[in-house]
């Protein structure tokens, strides 16, 4: 009785000691398991670290050009370096212009795809015609310049311009008017409207799909058609969405560099025509920033790149949060 | 409205779907068209072993380009990667934790930023202190931009990997930091291999950030302390040149750019899906 009576004691001491070390063992408070969550997390905090440090460095490098100007920094239309005079707005017009253009003309077409490929592609297209959409996304943006350079201004200068001067004769018109270069708004909108297209199109037709299947099956039901199942019924649900994705794409247009910079024409002036050339935020600092006269110089470009960093972050902020609440089923 | 109407209306909209479908489609084939039209005749042996001809000689190569640019991406994979690992590795473990929303949205700033921002940044950061370009200001460049792919990558693929193996290894006595890495981290690692590659492949063709750090060079340089050549940087400059035989050259860069590109996120695409039998759609 006795012996039995300190065995079980024995054994309930051991469990404990046993159990102790094991709650040791995983409980985190091991040396490895220190050093590890302090790397990971080292690692992690690596990156707002990064972002503070990318915004102070551009931002405090911009101050002597932003402080010389103020605002007239962002309403002034002359840049001229060798007198040390510097007003961004055609560079600012350019961009904001130059993405707006592009979104108008690829909006309707990506959401067209992505309505396509969601709901009436038939099985063995769907994948091939999604899979060459998305490949315009792979397509470095250097080698879209190169085509817009040697393809399609030239296109543009010898058949589209004249078109519509010649042919619809509304050269009169301010938006039409001036000489055909070539490098121009258009081009540069153009080639713009193709970089975003992959982008709008995987999100709203990601969007669609999440849109529920009672949603479509409703309508019909009611006697809808297709399409007015689709604009009724899918649109109105995944509008936020597609929206978020719109904005998406207006990020990526607004930070786009080489391949404007290579179709623009590359000129500080604001113009009404979309044939003449223009400049844009990103394309006046890949063009001047590497023969900078001098530290003013620098600095304005530097104050320019700061713009294009709460521009884009502000317009990214804003998808996202309207892509997740989309994707949430909250809208 | 009639019902005539209705179905009238209905069909034009469907046709007009198609028809994008068929206009999105239609600049991919165009570009592809020209570049192996253009780009075919100038590629051959001597465009990836010779040096760039000077200008009015026709032929050469971008030998000097096409190391520069592998040398570019091992350096911005140097930081890229443990970075984009540890921090998808934390975000994968502390998944509700206050620290890792933020550092999740952050990356999805970062990722949006234009990388001419991140080229300003680097100039900003190394070439101006140390007064010369070099392919050191280049991969930082790059591999700021790497940092958010690898980041998302390797959370998306850490958890796909059951919790049932972590449990199954804390079980057998494995301390957290071995289980992770020992049996976790391997599990996803192919996975992690394909993000890896697709940030490469998006990396690779940036122009932009390196006009002003790795700023390119006409000669033969390996020094990671020195400007170097790149394959994007060389297409560029010869695309925006008055000669034919360098827009010849810009082609033939341009096919070989995105043959490497391709080839690339192809091999990636296809690791993934027929490791974890996900479809593309």
């Amino acid at each position: 009785m006795d012996h039995s009576k300190t065995e079980a004691a024995w054994s309930a001491s051991s469990a404990r000691k046993r159990s102790a070390a094991i709650v040791v063992r995983m409980g985190g408070s091991s040396n490895g398991d220190r050093v590890y969550r302090w790397v990971t997390t080292g690692f992690a905090l690596f990156i707002p670290i990064l972002l503070l440090l990318i915004a102070a460095e551009v931002f405090v490098a911009g101050w002597p050009a932003l402080s010389k100007f103020g605002i007239g920094f962002f309403t002034g239309t002359e840049w001229d370096p060798v007198n040390g005079r510097f007003g961004a707005a055609p560079a600012l017009f350019g961009t904001i212009v130059s993405s707006l253009l592009a979104l108008i003309l690829a909006t309707p077409l990506a959401v067209g795809v992505a309505i396509f490929l969601s709901e009436f592609a038939p099985r063995w297209i769907r994948r091939p015609v999604a899979f060459l959409v998305d490949l315009l996304a792979a397509i470095p943006s250097v080698v879209y310049g190169l085509w817009g350079i040697l393809v399609l201004v030239p296109v543009l200068r010898e058949h589209v311009m004249p078109f519509f001067k010649e042919t619809l004769r509304l050269g009169n018109l301010p938006l039409f008017s001036g000489p055909s270069y070539g490098p121009s708004m258009l081009a540069a909108a153009c080639i713009l409207a193709i970089m975003v297209l992959p982008y709008i199109s995987a999100v709203s037709r990601e969007v669609l799909m999440a849109v529920p299947r009672s949603q479509r099956e409703a309508a019909l039901a009611l006697g809808a058609t297709r399409w007015e199942m689709i604009w009724d019924a899918v649109l109105p649900f995944a509008r936020s969405g597609i929206i978020g994705g719109v904005i998406l794409g207006l990020g990526r247009a607004l930070g786009e560099t080489m391949a404007v910079t290579m179709v623009i024409g590359n000129r500080h002036a604001i113009s009404a025509s979309l044939f003449a050339p223009g400049y844009t935020m990103a394309s006046v600092i890949a063009n001047e920033f590497s023969e900078a006269t001098n530290d003013l110089h620098v600095s304005a470009l530097m104050a320019v790149g700061a713009a294009l960093f709460l521009v884009t972050v502000l317009v990214n902020v804003i998808a996202r949060w309207l892509v997740w609440r989309t994707a949430r089923g909250g809208a | 409205m009639s019902l005539a109407r209705r179905r009238a209306i209905n069909v034009v909209m469907i046709t007009l779907t198609y028809v994008a479908a068929i206009i999105a489609t239609l600049p991919l084939l165009f570009i592809l068209l020209h570049l192996l039209r253009q780009g075919a005749t100038a590629v051959n042996w001597n465009f990836f072993t010779r040096m760039p001809a000077p200008t009015g000689e026709s032929g050469g190569g971008m030998a000097n380009a096409i190391v520069g640019t592998g040398i570019i991406v091992l350096l911005a994979s140097a930081l890229g990667l443990p970075v984009g690992i540890g921090a998808g590795l934390f975000l994968a473990e502390n998944r509700r934790a206050r620290l890792a929303t933020i550092v999740r949205f952050l990356s999805d700033v970062l990722n949006g930023l234009p990388s001419i921002v991140l080229g300003i940044f680097a100039w900003q950061l190394v070439v101006r202190p140390f007064k010369h370009f070099s392919a050191l200001a280049g991969g930082l460049a790059l591999g700021a931009m790497m940092i958010p792919l690898v980041t998302r990558a390797t959370e998306e693929m850490i958890r796909l990997v059951p919790v049932s193996m972590r449990e199954a290894a804390l079980a057998l006595g494995y301390s957290k930091w071995r289980a992770s890495l020992s049996v976790v981290l391997r599990t996803a690692l192919p996975g992690i291999v394909t993000g890896a590659l697709m940030a490469v492949a998006r990396i690779a063709g940036e122009t932009a950030p390196l006009i002003f750090t790795a700023f390119g060079n006409q000669f033969w340089s390996v020094s990671p302390t020195q400007p170097i050549a790149a394959l994007p940087l060389q297409i560029y400059t010869y695309a925006i040149s008055p000669y034919d035989d360098w827009h010849a050259q810009a082609w033939a860069g341009a096919l070989v750019l995105l043959g490497f590109v391709l080839v690339i996120s192809l091999a990636a695409r296809f690791a993934t899906r027929s490791r974890f039998g996900l479809g593309g759609d």
